[in-house]
């Protein structure tokens, strides 16, 4: 098994396919939106794939260290900054190929006209600890 | 959207509750945290397990354990023998109640159940009109979120699906602790949510004793999210110019601020400015039913707009 990280963008992914904000969506493409995902999410709990899924904030605020004793220095949140991540799930699966399969099926997600969004995910596969038997 | 205030957490000082026998033992130490201070009562008075402090709280196991023996290491060699600060305890057990909304572990009953125990313990008026509150709130629970688990504001709530018998406790439990004339913060909240609790309808409820009663939260407190919530009730009461008017000079970056604005701009007749601050809002929510249900929001009024268009 290997576990890969499936992100969410609101803003700096390319264009969906079908690319309607959701506040111009009706209220029950919404709910059926919502609902997809959730069930998703049950799925891969049933098939022993799913890890984690959370959602973020879309505020954010860049922060560094000023040097000992003094407070650190933050920056933002940045109005035109070009990459904002809504959220992640985290899926353990077989092979890179089922992981494939499954942020196909995440994009397919409904969306305006109750079509699906086709959006683009990004799908980054964890580091993992070295393998005692490498040969 | 809810209505009832919500008090900001802040750092716990320096006292510490540690059973529920006696007339609450606290223990004055360095500053610790609400989380560590939440842990440490679930596990030491709640007899909670460490795994479902750390279900509850979605953090791993290890961490939970972690944070509770810290907190044993910041109150160990002190005595606890002094009547310590309830102040410090109803806090935290209004913690436990606030997060424990939802979860496998019960955390809401669980900090029923405890208040409940210091009420017996302690006759003070605080502490009863925290159970109020608590009680008061948990008859909600059942008509708060649809089966699609998707929020139903208090509003739309079917009424029929309170629980009346913890209203009618939560109501006998706040008028004896009212009688006795010491008002407090917990008081003044569980009194606006009986006013709800009270109301057969939506449209029957009380708002000009509700801002009434916001007067007093927002005196008691001087907390910004009481003065929001107050200003969501005087646009209930006397309209949203005026609920509007009531925002002024608050904080924008409070939680829940773009929110309301966007209520009170819809009440108002203004769809379009009530749309796009619903849009604005919903990716700062503070969770996901929330983030879906002020997206809904602003698709209504959208899909309103293009039908009259």
């Amino acid at each position: 098994m290997a576990k890969y990280l499936l992100l969410k963008h609101y803003r700096g992914a390319p264009a969906a396919v079908n690319d309607v904000p959701m506040d111009q969506w009706t209220p029950e493409e919404v709910s059926a939106h919502v609902k997809y995902m959730r069930d998703f999410a049950d799925r891969l709990q049933e098939s022993g794939e799913f890890v984690d899924s959370q959602a973020l904030s879309a505020e954010g605020t860049f922060v560094r260290s000023d040097g000992e004793g003094r407070p650190p220095v933050t920056d933002g949140p940045f109005a035109e900054t070009k990459d904002v991540i809504a959220g992640w799930m985290v899926i353990d699966t077989d092979t890179y190929e089922r992981a494939l399969e499954l942020a196909g099926e995440l994009s397919a997600a409904p969306g305006a006209g109750g079509r699906p969004i086709h959006e683009w995910l990004e799908l980054r596969p964890f580091m993992g600890a070295s393998h005692t038997i490498t040969e | 959207m809810r209505y009832v205030s919500t008090v900001n957490p802040k750092p716990v000082r320096a006292k510490v509750w540690t059973t529920p026998s006696s007339s609450t033992s606290c223990a004055r130490t360095r500053r610790w945290t609400p989380a560590s201070a939440v842990a440490l009562i679930l596990r030491a008075v709640g007899g909670l397990t460490t795994r479902q402090i750390a279900a509850a709280y979605l953090v791993p196991e290890a961490t939970m354990a972690q944070r509770i023996s810290r907190a044993k290491r910041t109150v160990s060699g002190v005595r606890f023998n002094q009547v310590g600060d309830l102040g410090t305890v109803l806090r935290v057990l209004y913690l436990v109640f606030n997060e424990g909304y939802s979860g496998d572990v019960d955390l809401a009953a669980e900090a029923i159940r405890l208040t409940r125990q210091l009420v017996g313990k302690t006759r003070d008026e605080e502490a009863a009109g925290l159970l109020a509150l608590m009680l008061l709130h948990h008859a909600r629970r059942p008509a708060r979120t649809a089966p699609d688990g998707s929020l139903v504001p208090l509003a739309d709530q079917d009424r029929g699906r309170w629980n009346t018998h913890l209203i009618v406790e939560g109501v006998d439990v706040l008028q004896s602790a009212l009688a006795r004339d010491r008002l407090g913060e917990y008081q003044a909240q569980a009194a606006i949510a009986a006013l709800h609790a009270d109301a057969r309808t939506a449209e029957e409820t009380d708002w000009v004793q509700i801002v009434e009663w916001y007067d007093e939260v927002v005196r008691l407190t001087d907390s910004p999210v009481a003065r929001l919530n107050r200003a969501v009730a005087v646009g209930e009461a006397d309209g949203p110019r005026a609920g509007l008017a009531a925002l002024d000079g608050l904080d924008r970056t409070l939680p829940r601020h773009t929110a309301v604005l966007a209520y009170l701009h819809e009440r108002d007749g203004d769809p379009v400015t009530a749309a796009r601050l619903y849009a604005e809002a919903a990716p700062l929510a503070s969770s996901l039913p929330e983030r879906d249900h002020l997206t809904r929001q602003a698709a209504r009024l959208n899909a309103q707009l293009r039908g009259r268009g």
